[in-house]
């Protein structure tokens, strides 16, 4: 019970941290909404005009600071999330949320799973044939793959796949044909396929090592471990100790990392999103902050935090469940 | 650490760049003037232009060299300047217990839980863009996962003996942390500096890339940025993307090198194994297997709860 309490509390008080950050971040610092808008508007629009659409949606920078504060977080929590004061003007947020959550847990969030997966089995025999030639090589490479700035590699892949020089095969922009109506027609559903790949591909090559290494290195120890020997000795076939013995305890440590992943899934690829300009969260948290878009940029941020938490907790309960030892630590 | 072939592989790769760093005059072969339009525009590579020029008419081999200082002085302040917070905070932590240690992890946790590149993405852009605000937007954020580590590593120590002793002595508590624990936590804490330097790298390249750096200086991340700008990639200039890209990969992967073969040669485990030694040690397992099952059948005859509590 004790356990429970803490971890709601951690959440609550994590939760508050976040959006208090997220409030004031903005307010404290230069630039503003008004002076954003005027630039694009390039002064078309008086900016006496300009500060009243933004107050109809609800931008009052002259109010005293405390009492907005509360508002705003009384409102995010509710879902009373406001319309958009920046590129798409007075669309409500919740739309823009909603149009872009589905694409970002579509191509990140199956790609961390996929990532996962493969990861995890990867390691699982590359430690369990330690010094074979699969082990002999790949540590040393996946230290490099898993550290190359992410984003370079999501250009290398159009600068190959989808320029007009080397192989023009796949599509580098959008997430899928405009010309094409969206609905479960073949067309559609392999134009979405087509214009995940790239992407897709970029995050598995940088993210997919760290899962190999990490399960490989959890593998080794558990190998050492008395009860493998134990099952050795017994003379179990390799393959349920592999498993059945070694794989299952190694995996422990790895499932709270991949909830953390999970949770990192809404913000962590904004800039495979913004090279591939991929209409999804990261793409818009981006809009937001080049167009100070307050409202847009606060009701992402607090999303972010929720989807790390939520998953963190899960992932807690779950490892409880799982592990007797991680209860007692409480 | 020189025997260890990741290691070698990692120093060599960091001394480069740091050479780089230090003397890009001997290496460039145009002076550090890069001035927009000094030649002719998107040249492919020649003897003139290794790497060919940008669409602004710039020496890409000249800015590609010009532009090591700045990731690298970003990389190491930052990563030192993290280093230190994350010891100060958990060592304080473990050390002093009670309140201050739940104060300290509650705001390392919260840190840690925080998303990281969105908060540097709005720090940086409403901060202003300058080096110094980057490196400040990366210790901010980078500090937690190590603090965690060595509050972790620091509890261990607590209730050792020679810590006892200087209390004993009548130590101060700045001192006992700073001269009798730290020194025993030198190698996290080296190694803890090489992974935050290595964030570092990725990150600030990442910020510089989508325009959240100071976009008039030279450097890596700022010339992928221009790259992008530019559309680089669909006026066919490959080489104006992947030269900078290449050179953070480069730096990026000298400090992950570094770091790996630093948990190898502290958790020996992990070390690769050469043939020989492997098959050496194969056999002594079975060997070991069987004892164990030998003795194990001794131990069954003294009694039979021994044998129970093995398995």
């Amino acid at each position: 019970m004790r356990f429970v309490v803490r971890r709601l509390g951690m959440f609550l008080f994590t939760l508050w941290a976040a959006m208090t950050l997220n409030f004031f971040i903005p307010r404290f610092m230069p630039g503003n909404p008004l002076q954003a808008l005027e630039a694009r508007t390039r002064g078309k629009i008086s900016p006496v005009a300009l500060q009243s659409i933004l107050s109809s949606f609800g931008y009052k920078p002259n109010s005293a600071l405390i009492p907005q504060y509360f508002t705003y977080l009384k409102d995010m929590l509710t879902g009373n999330w406001g319309e958009s004061i920046g590129l798409s003007l007075g669309e409500p947020v919740r739309t823009i949320v909603f149009q872009a959550l589905p694409w970002t847990l579509g191509l990140i969030g199956l790609t961390t799973v996929i990532a996962f997966l493969l990861g995890n089995v990867v390691g699982i025999v590359a430690g369990w044939r330690r010094g074979g030639t699969l082990d002999s090589w790949l540590p040393s490479t996946l230290v490099i793959t898993a550290n190359l700035p992410y984003y370079w590699v999501g250009m290398l892949l159009i600068l190959v796949f989808a320029s007009p020089k080397i192989f023009n095969v796949l599509p580098a922009d959008f997430n899928y044909d405009p010309s094409i109506l969206p609905g479960f027609s073949p067309g559609f559903v392999g134009s979405v396929l087509q214009h995940a790949v790239l992407p897709a591909f970029t995050l598995l090559v940088t993210s997919i090592g760290g899962w190999i290494l990490t399960m490989r290195n959890n593998m080794i120890t558990t190998l050492a471990e008395d009860y493998v020997r134990m099952a050795r000795a017994k003379g179990l076939p390799d393959r349920k100790i592999m498993y059945g013995y070694a794989a299952r305890n190694a995996m422990l440590p790895n499932i709270s990392g991949f909830a953390m992943s999970l949770g990192f899934v809404l913000s962590g690829s904004v800039l495979v999103e913004y090279v591939f300009n991929y209409p999804g969260l990261g793409y818009q948290l981006l809009n937001a902050v080049d167009n100070n878009d307050y409202p847009l940029m606060q009701v992402l941020f607090m999303l972010y935090t929720v989807a790390v938490l939520l998953s963190l907790l899960v992932a807690d309960f779950f490892m409880a469940w799982l592990d007797p030892r991680a209860r007692a630590k409480g | 650490m020189v025997k260890n072939r990741k290691a070698l592989a990692g120093l060599i790769l960091f001394a480069i760049v740091v050479l780089l760093a230090a003397f890009p005059g001997l290496f460039a072969s145009y002076g550090s003037s890069n001035i927009l339009g000094a030649y002719p525009i998107n040249l492919g590579p020649s003897t003139a232009h290794l790497l060919g020029t940008t669409s602004y008419g710039q020496d890409i081999y000249t800015e590609l060299i010009y532009g090591a200082r700045q990731v690298l002085v970003i990389a190491l302040v930052a990563g030192a300047c993290a280093t230190v917070l994350s010891v100060l905070i958990g060592i304080t932590a473990a050390y002093m217990g009670g309140l201050v240690d739940e104060a300290l992890s509650l705001v390392t946790n919260v840190v840690l839980i925080l998303p990281t590149f969105p908060l540097m993405i709005i720090l940086a852009k409403y901060a202003g863009q300058s080096n110094a605000v980057m490196i400040i937007v990366l210790v901010a954020t980078g500090w937690s996962y190590g603090a965690n580590q060595m509050r972790a590593q620091a509890l261990s120590l607590r209730n050792r003996d020679f810590l006892e002793a200087a209390r004993v002595r009548g130590e101060r508590r700045s001192y006992i942390i700073l001269f009798e624990m730290m020194p025993t936590m030198t190698s996290l804490i080296v190694a803890n500096f090489l992974g935050s330097a290595l964030y570092s790298v990725l990150a600030a390249s990442g910020l510089q890339f989508i325009g959240l750096g100071n976009t008039s200086s030279q450097s890596w991340g700022t010339m992928l940025y221009n790259a992008n700008e530019a559309e680089a990639l669909q006026a066919g200039n490959a080489l104006w993307i992947v030269a900078p890209g290449l050179a953070i990969a480069v730096l990026s992967a000298a400090f992950a090198l570094m770091n790996y073969a630093f948990d190898e040669i502290g958790n020996p485990a992990l070390r690769p194994v050469r043939r020989k030694d492997l098959r050496r040690s194969r056999k002594a397992e079975k060997l070991d297997a069987a004892n164990a099952v030998h003795a194990r059948k001794g131990a069954n005859d003294v009694g039979p709860d021994v044998y129970a509590d093995a398995s």
